[in-house]
């Protein structure tokens, strides 16, 4: 057990010193790799709670996927670093105030959870009852959450497409390829031998 | 003292001589690997291949391993020194951790954890990060072009080979890879039912490890070798070895996803004789073949005709299958589990 505790303030000190760097860090490509290994320390947190399934989603989608396209486009931008240093006290209090806003949040969640125990046990109850973490969740998703899981996916298929046609230009004078018609050619219609006559061309 | 010992202590270094019979065979097996490809593709060629360090050229993988390092190690002056060293090593420790999971014979793995399957694609999914760290930290415009490329190319063809696990594990109904093995063993080999995906998997592998012909990201003939163009000898050795035994993994992934793991290919007699763990690299060893084959054949593609293979093809046609399979399976009242 007092290996399992050594791993989880490790897991936990890394968590929160990378997350600390995310908002320290000169270079935001440096922040974008700072969040990357607080997502994956998490992702050992999970684990270590016996959510495995859970850790290695978050590594798959978040760390695998979501944060790639990040640093991908924090790398691209174009940024002056003085610029961007400049308007840290005018956001400061809009910082200030969503993270209060998080904190009040997560307190009004823990303070129910400590006055009413039925919530917390609500909590646990994937984690028991024999089966294993994947089988739980997806028996929750799909039984008793089903609407709620089918809604979430239309939302997000919904912004997808609306990102996809916010951003889609046709561009006439852009040269395309048309794979069919590549495909469909044959020789006949593109090459053809005459006979030259000398002194004469075609 | 003798209980803390042999509770806590023995463990750990049993778990130590597991790790070290793990990677040492490994990176022998990728040293052998480089020498494997020059003489397949000399052959293919019909030159020779090394011959000349060792008889039939045996010791040349050696010689490279000793020629680069004791060669000078250069970081750029205006690199990101932390990152660009950073890279390599992320690259190389990546290709090594999938391997905790693989089974080598029936009850033969070092980490036979629930979601197996599901860690081997994190791993996978996570090797972009040392590419693309190392095209942005060289601060050269090839490397950087080359890193981009990696990362779109990755992200890509991940999401058809998400299907295609997903098809497969609905079958096996487990994520547990030596679950999958054994369900195999009563189903038959997923090759036969899963054929098409077997395909669409392989295509998918060489482009997940950057492999000939989807090789864009080092593109010699455009990007003079891409993202690890600043990088020199070990540091590029590091880059190399991760990709060697990056090929190595996903020829296991294929292995046990597919050719049944350590099984034999018929129950009976001569099949039978030879171990468990000895079918699992002869059909590793296979896999690799194909891989170097396709390098040996295939042009490399455009980087357009790329990103049109893998979203429209093998995307829809991977998660047409992975419904027919959901289908068939409630239909025929075949679900496991």
């Amino acid at each position: 057990m007092i290996l399992a505790q050594l791993v989880f303030y490790l897991l936990a000190f890394v968590t929160v010193a990378a997350a600390v760097m995310v908002i320290a860090a000169r270079n935001p490509v440096h922040s974008v790799l700072f969040l990357i290994l607080a997502f994956f320390n998490s992702a050992g947190l999970f684990i270590l709670l016996g959510a495995e399934f859970l850790g290695m989603l978050l590594v798959v989608v978040y760390v695998g996927a979501v944060a790639v396209l990040f640093l991908f486009v924090v790398m691209m931008l174009d940024i002056n670093f003085v610029q961007l240093r400049e308007g840290f006290l005018h956001y400061l209090p809009v910082g200030a105030l969503v993270g209060l806003i998080l904190l009040v949040e997560l307190g009004l969640v823990f303070g129910s959870m400590a006055l009413e125990p039925a919530l917390g046990a609500a909590a646990g109850v994937a984690a028991d009852g024999g089966a294993t973490n994947t089988e739980a969740i997806g028996r929750l998703l799909y039984t008793d959450y089903f609407y709620l899981f089918q809604a979430a996916g239309i939302v997000l298929l919904v912004a997808m497409i609306g990102a996809m046609t916010l951003t889609m230009r046709h561009r006439p004078d852009a040269k395309r390829q048309d794979i069919g018609r590549q495909v469909r050619r044959r020789r006949s219609e593109t090459l053809e031998v005459r006979k030259v006559p000398p002194r004469t061309g075609i | 003292m003798a209980e803390i010992f042999w509770g806590t202590i023995w463990p750990l270094i049993l778990l130590v001589v597991y790790t070290l019979a793990i990677i040492v065979p490994l990176l022998v097996a990728v040293a052998y690997l480089t020498y494997a490809e020059r003489k397949v593709i000399g052959g293919m060629q019909l030159r020779q291949g090394p011959m000349f360090v060792g008889p039939y050229g045996l010791l040349q993988p050696l010689a490279d391993g000793v020629k680069l390092f004791f060669k000078e190690t250069v970081i750029p002056s205006r690199a990101n020194k932390g990152v660009f060293v950073i890279a390599p090593m992320l690259t190389f420790i990546l290709a090594l951790i999938g391997w905790a999971v693989i089974p080598f014979g029936d009850g033969l793995v070092l980490a036979d954890i629930n979601v197996g399957i599901l860690y081997l694609f994190a791993v996978s999914s996570l090797g972009v990060y040392g590419i693309i760290m190392a095209g942005w930290a060289s601060n050269s415009r090839y490397a950087f072009l080359g890193a981009l490329r990696s990362s779109a190319q990755m992200i890509s063809y991940e999401i058809a080979m998400g299907m295609i696990i997903i098809s497969v594990l609905l079958t096996a109904g487990s994520l547990n890879l030596s679950d999958i093995v054994r369900a195999q063993a009563e189903q038959g080999w997923y090759v036969i039912w899963h054929f098409p995906m077997f395909m669409i998997f392989l295509v998918s592998i060489l482009a997940e490890t950057n492999r000939l012909p989807f090789d864009l990201p080092e593109d010699e003939a455009s990007l003079v070798t891409g993202y690890n163009v600043e990088y020199s000898s070990m540091t590029f050795a590091l880059f190399f070895l991760g990709e060697y035994a990056n090929m190595i993994l996903m020829s296991a992934m294929a292995t046990i996803l597919f050719l049944g793991g350590w099984l034999p290919p018929f129950d009976v007699a001569p099949f039978t004789w030879i171990p468990g763990p000895l079918w699992f690299i002869l059909k590793i060893c296979a896999v690799l073949f194909v891989y170097i084959w396709a390098r040996a054949t295939l042009p490399r593609y455009r980087y357009d005709q790329l990103m049109r293979l893998g979203w429209k093809v093998l995307l829809p046609i991977s998660f047409g299958w992975l419904v027919l399979t959901a289908g068939v399976l409630v239909a025929f009242d075949l679900v496991p589990g």
